[in-house]
């Protein structure tokens, strides 16, 4: 059931700045018996430092809670949703699901994927600055809103974007990269962090491919060559033709987390 | 694409390390270190930063940005290359087990202030 759905704020930590009343000292000109100081001060701080503390937090409370943490990243229109619909139903009711979905805007997306049952969060981000990724912060909010205790499995939707998601970390255990067969087979070399930051990458919409001219073995290397050893699942949601080796692996993973003594 | 947001954390982190105890304070310069792997497009950053910095002791700043080369290692031959192409293969013996040492780096080193006192 989609549980809510809300924006999101700029995170800040610090108080506004207020415009000081006096005067700033102009170079080499002091005023009274003042001198003009010249300082270098050494921060030596990673400009993403907060949402990386945030995303360590998070991470510390899924272990805690025994959960599993998916982050599903693609460009929009690669066939995220429609995965995610379809993987669900392979793996609930026995793997206790739930999901994040981030979005720009509307909540579509949430109210396709609360039709499996799952409790489901939507998150909207147009707030200026913010809208492009989900960052630590705000999912750190939307987990609020579940019980983590009953919950093995948390998939994140991240926004359509094959950029900025790649840089932020979430708290995720692991995160999959989804393109489809009409993006083209070199997506892999034009967005290469993307493509080594991910554990997998699965190759959408195989039941077009006797409509196109679309060289798989092609797209497969590049992906290999940016990301050598990572996992190609091809698939289509449509007709669920591969997914039982990504559903399987999908699987393996969440146990090897929430039953770690079983072999 | 997110410059705007990075722009921000840029003026929260460097103002956070200006002491309490200094007033009137002028940043005249921000050194940052950007990999060249980062998501980050160095003009658009500066473009940000001034929007942002408007109306701040940042308002007048220098956004100094090295750029730092990608550069692998290998881990079964233990040679390091630069990374120029998307090939993350050893050049020398073919292993995939390539490990990048630099080219990630969003990092704030130092900021240059003026103040009197």
């Amino acid at each position: 059931m989609l549980i809510s759905m809300y924006k999101t704020r700029q995170y800040y930590h610090h108080k506004d700045f207020h415009k000081s009343p006096h005067s700033h000292p102009k170079s080499g000109v002091a005023s009274g018996d003042k001198k003009i100081i010249a300082r270098e001060i050494k921060v030596v701080r990673k400009v993403l430092d907060v949402n990386d503390t945030i995303a360590q937090q998070n991470r510390e409370l899924f272990s805690e809670k025994g959960v599993f943490v998916l982050n599903v990243m693609s460009s929009p229109g690669s066939g995220k949703t429609a995965i995610l619909e379809k993987t669900l139903s392979h793996v609930m009711p026995a793997i206790k699901s739930a999901v994040i979905v981030g979005d720009i805007c509307t909540s579509n997306d949430a109210v396709r994927l609360a039709v499996s049952g799952a409790p489901v969060v939507q998150v909207n981000t147009d707030a200026f600055g913010g809208d492009c990724h989900l960052a630590a912060h705000v999912i750190k909010t939307a987990a609020g809103n579940f019980d983590l205790d009953d919950i093995d499995l948390l998939i994140v939707e991240n926004l359509g974007n094959l950029v900025c998601p790649a840089e932020f970390d979430i708290g995720e255990d692991f995160r999959v990269v989804i393109l489809s067969v009409t993006e083209g087979e070199d997506k892999p070399v034009k967005y290469p962090l993307m493509f080594r930051v991910c554990d997998a990458a699965l190759l959408n919409k195989i039941d077009l491919l006797p409509h196109l001219d679309y060289d798989r073995k092609e797209t497969v290397n590049n992906i290999l060559q940016v990301h050598p050893g990572m996992p190609v699942f091809e698939i289509s949601a449509k007709t669920e033709e591969g997914f039982d080796p990504w559903i399987d692996w999908l699987k393996s993973r969440v146990s090897q987390k929430i039953n770690p003594n079983v072999t | 694409m997110h410059e705007m947001g990075i722009a921000m954390q840029i003026v929260e982190i460097a103002s956070a390390s200006i002491p309490a105890d200094i007033e009137d304070v002028r940043v005249e310069r921000i050194n940052l270190k950007v990999g060249k792997l980062t998501a980050v497009v160095p003009e658009s950053l500066r473009f940000c930063f001034q929007i942002v910095a408007q109306e701040t002791p940042f308002c007048d700043a220098d956004l100094n940005i090295e750029e730092i080369p990608i550069i692998a290692k290998c881990n079964d031959c233990n040679i390091e290359w630069t990374i120029s192409e998307p090939v993350f293969r050893c050049q020398e013996c073919n292993s995939g087990s390539v490990e990048i040492i630099s080219g990630r780096e969003l990092d704030i080193n130092s900021i240059e202030i003026v103040y009197e006192e």
